[in-house]
């Protein structure tokens, strides 16, 4: 019923602007006007469009500065600075061409309007001027091509050898992060293995997996190199960190990864925004089905001496899960009692302050 | 011979010139067809104009719906916490306890940009107007097959149909965005939308394919084969040449889409790997393995990229064409633009995965993608500098067509240069899947092409149709759209910038994302009235067919050989002879002639007061 009603008023609206729309035609042929065949209405169009360039570029630029403050997500990378910097360099270049060619677009629509008796001037082509514009831009592509180049492959060039290395898996609709444990290596997985507990698919049969842990949050310490390694075990998503500047595919398939240096704390964060519930967040960026928009993870990072303390307490998937050790115990019996003895807290400790 | 040739005060009143004619023309009693059953005539019709009007009407049909899907969205975006219980009387289930159920919402952006992209901006834009202008321009009866031209329109009208059909089954209609990326596109475990909506979306897809090909094989065939004497390619109208290099491009890249659309119609249905490899998902791990997701992307975005030339390049020549005729002026440097067509059409096939820098893509190929992208700006910043070196010194005539050809360049600058932000590898990281390139694309592709198919739609409504489309609401609605479109992308930019990831069905669970409450309800109501605005066109349009002001032969004073034709041309468009062309199609205010204006059939002999030095020799 609702629908028909407003489809029905719809109709209505309709046929009075029809209506309104005729009278005004049948009194433009009695005055005249329509026979005119450039008339005021040009005119007005001419001023329209300096009014629009004035107006709207005053509005343009108010609100621009009026949402500058709210625009950049605070900083928090080593290379976010320079990838900052790279950004609002060109926007500054292409705000120059934009300012530019616009007054040249509605000026010369206005100054060159139809004027009865004027003839416009015959200037089919000139080389010269064709060559200067061909090459200019040319030349101001290549810097930026070389300044963003060179910023590329520092971003995505190896990481260093003593990074802080984890892996965050995307699966539908939440984010797992896994920490290769104190030997610093990620243990075998296998996607035929996942079930309800062992989300990440452990083969336990490799030993260096043993050690590995399951965290809530991405813990991360301050001023070291962190190498993310990126997985997914369904559909495409994407890590996006907006504060880090960080953004890599999770494929499920094939291992992704991303390197950045974290610079300031969460704390040191909170202080600086005078927000004391600000977190770092991690965003699914890449389409995944229903829960897309919600698939947010928070990230820590922690004054390096925190990080290992933190890194200390974690207890390993196979401590916390006896029974899917045991499962894998029972298929192989090359896993030895002593060597999967879970790992004292002060060995973790030293493990990963040699990491760091 | 002198003594046939029409009065120079004939030639300059837009008279069709008939020139002696020494070859067979074997069309030419074509009037006789006049009297088949309407069911020929207008519906399984032949005529490229008829078809042309049926790609036109199919497109305008579409472009609604597109629209209607963005308001419906922008609805949830702007208010994300309140009710709409009161749009459950139209999308039934889809509303669950007054909320927008999140996978519709998904399905409404997929389908969206699926119409806009290609039913309106490929198959209206291009299908309307390379339809109707090649034959007219290039001085020819019709296509160089009219029957599979016939064919063309009607693959896609069955394509539109499957395609319609899919917004109303229980499962919803493809959902994975409109640049499908499988696994989500594959398993309709993952997504309700996967699972019939893509299938219908795929088959709907293909035979649009079909419908593209069949069409850009008449467009390339009858460009090259069936201009009329004295039509070498350099006297082309830009018009032209930017359909043919468009339909080279539609030819030489669609395939590559079918391609992957044939391979993900393997893995969804018949077990194949070739996208699809270690996946867990609702419970169960999947034996599809050794595929890989970004082949598929390397697949879709090799026609994907030049898809958006497809889309801009035949605004970008009708654009030319409207502001020479409008500023009476000639385009500025026409040999510069042609390469500039050319450039763009040769560049655009080797840009495709600057869509893909982070999908984890060998950072070496995103040096070399971004280097060559950014090389693309500099034919578009040719372009874009031409347009503006021809209103300087111009005398111009703000027709409705001149106002939206304006707000075209000024669309394609403000959207592309944000192309150079997010071409730069280093920076697209940040960029990557963000407002920042909703903002640029809808800008730069989107409502360009938009403002170039209005353009083009109100300059040869004349020629369509016989009647004039009403100016004052065309004012109207350029004044509104030109606005709005402001008002909804360049605050979408900041958005952008703050790093809103789209395809978000609310930003209100991230702290980073929900500061911009306001911003999205202001961009939301700018849509929606924006796109409310649309109706005074569409209601323009189909009072004028009917009771718009009657045309004369040539309302424009324009050159090109289409304006010699009858106000209403039959089939076979020209009643005698086909014109010759004698000149290039932008002799507008040439010093010495009578008027501002002279056609391109008229010969040098008769323009001796205005002929520069060179073309005396060709007086004879």
């Amino acid at each position: 019923m609702i629908a028909l009603g407003i489809l029905l008023v719809l109709v209505l609206l309709l046929v009075v602007f029809g209506l309104l729309f005729r009278i005004q035609i049948l009194t433009s042929i009695f005055s005249g006007s329509s026979t005119r065949e450039i008339g005021t209405s040009n005119r007005v169009n001419a001023i329209l469009m300096i009014a629009f360039m004035v107006i709207g570029g005053a509005a343009f630029a108010y609100s621009f500065m009026d949402n500058y403050g709210k625009m950049n997500p605070p900083i928090a990378s080593v290379h976010g600075h320079e990838m900052e910097r790279l950004f609002w360099t060109t926007m500054i270049i292409i705000g120059i061409v934009f300012v530019l060619t616009h007054i040249a677009l509605f000026v010369y629509s206005y100054k060159y309007q139809y004027k009865e008796g004027r003839r416009a001037y015959f200037f089919p082509h000139n080389n010269k001027i064709e060559i200067i514009w061909t090459v200019i831009p040319a030349i101001v592509m290549a810097g930026l091509v070389f300044a963003g180049w060179k910023e590329w492959t520092k971003i995505t060039g190896p990481a260093p050898k003593d990074s802080v290395v984890l892996e965050v898996m995307g699966k539908q609709f939440n984010w797992l992060v896994r920490y290769p444990g104190r030997d610093q290596k990620l243990g075998v997985v296998n996607y035929r293995l996942i079930d309800a507990t062992n989300e990440f698919g452990f083969d336990l049969s490799d030993k260096s997996g043993l050690d590995d842990f399951v965290a809530g949050e991405i813990h991360v310490p301050k001023g070291h190199p962190v190498l993310l390694k990126i997985r997914s075990r369904d559909v495409l998503h994407a890590v996006y960190m907006p504060h880090f500047r960080v953004q890599m595919y999770a494929v499920p398939g094939m291992p992704t990864k991303f390197w950045f240096t974290p610079t300031k704390t969460t704390d040191e964060m909170r202080a600086q925004l005078g927000n004391p519930k600000f977190n770092y967040e991690l965003a699914c960026n890449q389409i995944c089905g229903r829960g897309h928009f919600a698939m947010k993870l928070n990230i820590i990072v922690d004054e390096p001496d925190d990080y290992v303390a933190w890194f200390s307490q974690q207890k390993s998937f196979s401590e916390q899960n006896p029974d899917v050790l045991a499962s894998f115990k029972q298929k192989s019996d090359k896993l030895g009692e002593t060597e999967n003895a879970p790992a004292a807290a002060a060995v973790v400790t030293s493990a990963a302050k040699a990491s760091l | 011979m002198a003594a046939n040739l029409p009065t120079q005060s004939q030639v300059q009143g837009g008279i069709g010139v008939t020139e002696p004619h020494t070859e067979h023309d074997e069309h030419l009693h074509h009037d006789e067809h006049h009297d088949q059953h309407w069911l020929f005539k207008y519906v399984f019709s032949q005529d490229h104009k008829v078809i042309a009007k049926q790609f036109l009407i199919t497109g305008i049909f579409w472009a609604i719906i597109g629209g209607t899907l963005s308001s419906l969205f922008r609805l949830q975006l702007g208010w994300p916490e309140s009710t709409f219980e009161w749009l459950s009387p139209f999308l039934g289930k889809w509303i669950e306890a007054g909320k927008l159920n999140p996978e519709f919402y998904l399905a409404l952006v997929t389908m969206h940009g699926t119409i806009m992209v290609f039913f309106v901006l490929t198959a209206g834009l291009s299908g309307t107007f390379s339809n109707f202008l090649i034959p007219l321009q290039v001085g020819a009866r019709d296509m160089a097959s009219g029957f599979m031209n016939m064919l063309s329109y009607w693959f896609f009208f069955l394509s539109s149909i499957i395609m319609f059909t899919s917004l109303f089954i229980e499962t919803g209609p493809a959902s994975a965005g409109w640049t499908i990326y499988p696994p989500l596109s594959a398993l309709p475990q993952a997504i309700p939308g996967s699972g019939m909506g893509m299938t219908l979306w795929l088959v709907a897809m293909a035979l649009f394919i079909v419908s593209q090909l069949l069409g850009g094989v008449n467009y390339i065939t009858t460009v090259i084969n069936l201009r009329t004497r004295g039509m070498s390619m350099s006297k082309l109208p830009l018009t032209i040449w930017a359909f043919f290099l468009t339909a080279i491009l539609g030819l030489l890249s669609f395939p590559v889409l079918f391609s992957a659309a044939l391979l993900l119609i393997f893995d969804r249905s018949f077990g194949t790997s070739f996208f699809l490899s270690d996946i867990y998902i609702a419970g169960q791990a999947l034996n599809h393995q050794g595929g890989s997701p970004i082949l598929f992307q390397h697949l879709f975005w090799f026609l994907g990229h030049p898809e958006v030339y497809i889309v801009i390049m035949p605004a970008m020549g009708m654009v030319s064409e409207i502001l020479a005729t409008n500023a009476r002026k000639p385009i500025f440097g026409y040999r510069a633009m042609i390469g500039s067509l050319l450039g763009i059409s040769l560049l655009s096939f080797v840009v495709w995965a600057h869509h893909m820098f982070v999908t984890g893509m060998n950072p070496f190929l995103g040096s070399v993608f971004m280097f060559l992208t950014l090389i693309i700006a500099v034919p578009s910043a040719v372009k874009t500098f031409n347009w503006l070196a021809t209103l300087w010194r111009g005398n111009i005539r703000f027709t409705t067509a001149m106002l939206f050809s304006i707000g075209f360049v000024s669309l394609f600058i403000s959207g592309g240069l944000t192309g150079i932000i997010l071409g730069n590898a280093a920076i697209d990281i940040q960029m990557h899947n963000t407002y920042f390139v909703v903002a640029h694309f809808h800008l730069v592709m989107g409502s360009s092409a938009f403002f170039g198919l209005f353009a083009g739609v109100y300059h040869w409504f004349p020629k369509m149709f016989g009647r004039m489309l009403d100016e004052k609401l065309g004012y109207i609605h350029f004044w509104l759209t030109f606005i709005g479109v402001y008002l909804v992308f360049m605050p979408m930019h900041y958005v952008g910038i703050a790093g809103f990831p789209r395809r978000y069905y609310a930003w209100t669970g991230f702290d980073s994302f929900s500061q911009f409450a306001d911003l999205n309800k202001f961009i939301s109501a700018a849509a929606i009235l924006a796109f409310f605005g649309q109706f005074i066109f569409v209601f323009n349009f189909f009072y004028s067919i009917f009771r718009g002001r009657r045309a004369t032969e040539n309302p424009w004073n324009s050159t090109t050989l289409e304006w010699t034709t009858p106000v209403v041309p039959g089939h076979g468009n020209w009643p005698g002879e086909i014109p010759a062309v004698y000149r290039w199609p932008y002799d507008y205010s040439k010093p010495g002639a009578a008027e501002d204006f002279i056609p391109q059939n008229v010969p040098y002999s008769q323009t001796q007061s205005s002929n520069l030095p060179y073309e005396r020799d060709m007086e004879e």
